[in-house]
């Protein structure tokens, strides 16, 4: 699946996107990201606050929400547009 | 029997908009159309006492537009509009410039006010796009969402 990083998150990580093949059982948003998280050092960092949101295939999504059939995953900081 | 579907422009872009050409090309020539509301968001030159020389704003293309929509839509359910318009730039701007625009139309003022500040409490909080601010000292840092833009949607939850 291809995850996007936006704003604060692109930075920490040092990338706007990748391909990414998380293992079966990472199955919701939130396990996801604490599997990214164990990627490396700026993946920890990128993923140490709590506040970050994610949307999958451009629609807001809870951390508890199933990542399977996602095409795009994506995780930004709190919005602040407008 | 479904309402007839209304005009309505998003757009997201890096170049200024003129508010007047808007408001024209919304209700010139339109006989449904008794009351236009427009709101700008324009970039400040400062922020809790501190000068600001620029603001980025990044947005997240396909998801903004669908975001923005969706809240579009809901609008025009709640409220009976003729007519929406939103604009929103991205990449960096100077204090002075427009950041944001929602006009509304409708045949009566209470809609088209109602729609416009739903439409723009709702992008503020959800539309994804990020503001980083530029300071004549230091490093740019990304503006934090403030509480009072999540708060300012809890009223529109029970009406």
């Amino acid at each position: 699946m291809k995850v996007l990083y936006f704003a604060w998150v692109r930075e920490r990580v040092g990338k706007a996107e990748e391909v990414i093949e998380p293992p079966a059982s990472v199955t919701t948003v939130g396990e996801l990201m604490q599997w990214l998280a164990g990627r490396g050092e700026e993946y920890a960092l990128a993923f140490a606050k709590p506040v970050i949101r994610a949307a999958i295939d451009h629609i807001h999504v809870k951390p508890d929400a199933p990542i399977a059939g996602a095409r795009e995953i994506a995780f930004f900081p709190p919005m602040t547009g407008g | 029997m479904s309402p007839a579907p209304i005009p309505i422009t998003i757009r997201l872009q890096q170049a200024d908009f003129d508010v007047a050409a808007e408001i024209a090309a919304l209700a010139r020539g339109r006989a449904d159309v008794g009351a236009v509301v427009t709101f700008s968001g324009i970039c400040r030159g400062g922020e809790g006492g501190e000068a600001i020389t620029a603001l980025t704003l990044e947005h997240y293309p396909g998801m903004a537009e669908a975001e923005i929509r969706r809240h579009v839509d809901e609008a025009v359910a709640r409220w009976p509009l003729t007519g929406v318009t939103v604009i929103h730039r991205h990449g960096r701007l100077v204090p002075g410039d427009n950041i944001v625009l929602v006009v509304t139309a409708s045949a009566h003022r209470q809609a088209a006010f109602l729609g416009a500040e739903f439409l723009m409490d709702y992008l503020k909080a959800n539309a994804p796009f990020w503001k980083r601010e530029e300071r004549p000292q230091g490093a740019a840092t990304w503006v934090e969402a403030h509480h009072r833009d999540d708060a300012a949607l809890t009223r529109w939850k029970d009406s």
